[in-house]
């Protein structure tokens, strides 16, 4: 124990002693948030709107105005059919797309029920679609909102409180892209994790490159000492960036802790124990600086993008992918925040992804003492 | 050697990477409270030798004990006995001399209450007063050198482990280093110790001599120099090349080497020397003077190792260790 804390003492004096590093340590995950968070939820505005009215009357000029009067969508072509309409989205001549039947007026006016169609260009940045999405039924159901309204005060209660028009949403080219509000509470989980595997690189293989390791496993230190010296200074340090990283969530982007910030604090912690242990475990079983750098990007930090579910569902994945992001603790971690950020989620609730995420944490830290040969 | 017990003992160990054979077959014991020496040029298999005494690397072959302990099944027990410093630099330059004394003090759990009066021992004797609050990546390569013993001393090891601990540091303060050394010895503390330079062999109880992953030679220096068979002559002689190119394979002489500016010739006879001038001045080159001397460990060195690859098959040149 007093190793442990041996080793402990010693890496917080490494830490004192360069607080250039340091510094960076503690600024680039924040930046790199700001970075992504705005490069990935940026507002867009003048979004291209592809027009298919075949109802022309003045409802349905009425209706398109809405949308185009304010600064989101830029009124870019107006079509005769919805082949039409569906070219030009193919050819990304538009991110959105409307098309209003040829009875919308007939039927608005005699208190008939009708719809019309809202398109989505899938293909875009995802975030892109997103707000378009939201944009498009926000405006729609609005003006819905405001004809029941008209109708309720001029002819009383005769027609339901049904709305007059139905908007049906159309996902083109990318049918499955929902998920992606969920970019600042994802971020967070892969920029604590890569900053873990740079923490441990740092802990470790400088110690193996200045010779100092080769003195150290010369001593009777265990290895479980070494290693959790190695790993709680850092996962201190981690824990800095997490909170640094929650504050800039809720102030630049508006994504506040909706559940219970302990909660949210203490599986963080859990993560980090878990992702400090990879990285040390991909630095013991490296035989070289190359090694432990392909390791860390094709195993871990790549996959920890792509199959986490930051960006794609998990859901629809092959099974040997969906079984490789189970073994991710980031996979389990990202449930988390989302479910506690966005969703106000309980720790109860989100069991099926905090026992996982606890034992690979655990596991993986075990693996890394295991792993520590005590020779060169 | 009943009564003396052995600190080291090493019985045809080895050590293999790959196909390469870094350590073959090498023997040799330390006697507890002797300084043992292994030589040898670059790549002879010191290192490979030394990590494997300490637990740090595994024996492909061979046995091996260190303070009756063997080092493939009690490597930890022997950890806690010895005292290394390894060859490369091997201190934490951004922590001061007592900081890095210190955190071995604690890693070797040294009790609380005796760690203050012995780093303050160690400081003062490893002559680093004054300088307890540098950072080492201030000290100079000497410092540096003593702090690195200091901290492999700081758990009052049994034995002590120096890979070249004197590598790239004066000749003076690479004296005063050995007489360090030596007092440890004289406190009862058995050392191995590797080295490039053939003089610092001179403070050795036995060497032993490395070379391609052999043991050539294992005997104290004296018997050493013993060992070389002829008279050897140092020559002053201008230009020193074509001297050796002369006597090199001629009648009697067996042997050339260049030491510096002088030309080492080992006779087969004395009366031999008589005919050294005129044969160097027969062929046009300039002699100062001719005087025999005493050989030193690198003639024997040179020798052994060329005997070595003359014959690449013969084992007569493992010397049994010397009893004196
Ligand atoms: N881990 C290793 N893998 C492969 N080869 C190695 C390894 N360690 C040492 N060797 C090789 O074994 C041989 C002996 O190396 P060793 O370091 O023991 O020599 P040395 O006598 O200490 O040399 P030096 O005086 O340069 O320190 C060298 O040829 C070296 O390249
Ligand atoms: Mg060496």
């Amino acid at each position: 124990m007093d190793r442990l804390w041996t080793i402990m003492r010693k890496e917080f004096e490494h830490i004192r002693r360069d607080p250039r590093t340091m510094a960076l340590i503690v600024v680039l995950p924040a930046l790199l948030l700001v970075l992504l968070g705005y490069g990935i939820s940026g507002e867009s505005s003048d979004i291209s709107l592809v027009v298919a009215d075949l109802s022309r009357s003045s409802a349905s000029r009425e209706l398109i105005q809405r949308f185009t009067a304010g600064r989101d969508f830029r009124f870019s072509y107006e079509v005769q059919s919805e082949d039409e309409l569906l070219r030009l989205m193919d050819q990304d001549h538009g991110k959105a797309g409307i098309l209003i039947p040829a009875d919308f007026g007939r039927k608005l006016s005699t208190g008939e029920s009708t719809a019309i169609q809202l398109y989505v260009n899938g293909s875009a940045d995802p975030t892109l679609v997103q707000t378009t999405e939201l944009k498009l039924s926000a405006i729609a159901q609005m003006a819905a909102q405001e004809v029941l309204v008209e109708r309720v005060t001029l002819g009383g209660m005769s027609g339901g409180l049904s709305l007059p028009f139905e908007t049906y949403v159309r996902m083109l080219y990318n049918p499955e892209s929902d998920s992606k509000r969920y970019m600042i509470p994802g971020l967070i989980p892969i920029i604590l994790q890569v900053q873990a595997l740079m923490l441990t690189a740092l802990a470790i293989v400088k110690e193996r490159e200045h010779g100092t390791m080769e003195q150290l496993i010369v001593t009777p230190i265990k290895s479980w000492e070494l290693m959790g010296g190695k790993i709680l200074p850092y996962l201190l340090v981690s824990l800095v960036n997490t909170l640094i990283l929650l504050v800039m969530g809720d102030l630049m982007f508006g994504v506040d802790i909706t559940g219970s910030f302990w909660e949210l604090f203490g599986l963080s912690a859990v993560f980090i124990v878990g992702s400090l242990g990879m990285g040390v475990l991909i630095s013991n079983i490296s035989q070289s600086q190359m090694q432990a750098l392909y390791l860390t990007v094709f195993v871990v930090i790549i996959p920890a993008i792509i199959l986490s579910g930051l960006m794609f569902p998990r859901d629809n994945m092959p099974a040997f992918s969906y079984w490789f992001s189970e073994l991710m603790p980031v996979t389990h971690y990202l449930e988390i925040t989302r479910g506690i950020m966005l969703k106000g989620v309980n720790a109860r609730s989100l069991w099926p992804s905090i026992w996982p995420l606890v034992v690979l944490s655990v596991g993986y830290f075990v693996a890394s003492v295991l792993a520590f040969r005590k020779r060169i | 050697m009943s009564t003396t017990r052995l600190a080291v003992e090493v019985d045809k160990l080895s050590r293999r990477f790959g196909d390469f054979a870094a350590v073959q077959e090498v023997s040799f014991y330390i006697p507890e409270g002797e300084i043992f020496g292994l030589l040898g040029p670059n790549g002879a298999g010191k290192t490979t030798t030394i990590r494997m005494l300490c637990g740090l690397m595994k024996p492909s072959g061979g046995r091996a004990t260190v303070l009756g302990m063997d080092v493939m099944r009690q490597a930890e027990g022997i950890k806690k006995r010895i005292g290394y410093m390894s060859q490369a630099f091997s201190l934490y330059d951004d922590l001061t001399v007592v900081g890095n004394l210190a955190f071995y003090a604690a890693v070797y759990s040294v009790p609380r209450r005796e760690r203050q009066a012995r780093l303050e021992e160690l400081v003062q004797v490893t002559n680093l007063t004054g300088l307890e609050h540098r950072l080492v990546r201030h000290l100079s390569g000497a410092m540096r050198q003593r702090l690195a013993l200091a901290c492999a001393l700081v758990h009052r090891p049994d034995m002590i482990f120096l890979d070249e601990p004197t590598a790239g540091v004066d000749p003076l303060a690479r004296r005063a280093f050995w007489d360090l050394i030596y007092s440890m010895a004289g406190q009862g503390v058995s050392v191995l110790a590797t080295t490039h330079y053939m003089d610092e062999a001179e403070y050795c109880n036995t060497v032993g001599m490395m070379y391609a992953g052999r043991m050539v030679a294992v005997a104290s220096p004296a018997a050493l120099r013993a060992r070389l068979p002829g008279v050897l002559y140092q020559l002053d002689v201008r230009p020193i090349e074509r001297a050796q190119e002369v006597l090199e394979g001629s009648p009697g002489v067996l042997d050339t080497s260049i030491h510096g500016a002088l030309l080492h010739v080992v006779l087969a006879e004395a009366a031999v020397e008589g005919e050294l001038q005129p044969r160097l001045e027969a062929a046009g080159l300039e002699v100062g003077r001719i005087e025999s001397t005493e050989p030193s460990l690198e003639d024997v060195f040179i020798s052994l190792v060329e005997d070595r690859e003359r014959h690449p098959a013969a084992s007569s040149i493992l010397a049994p260790p010397v009893e004196d």
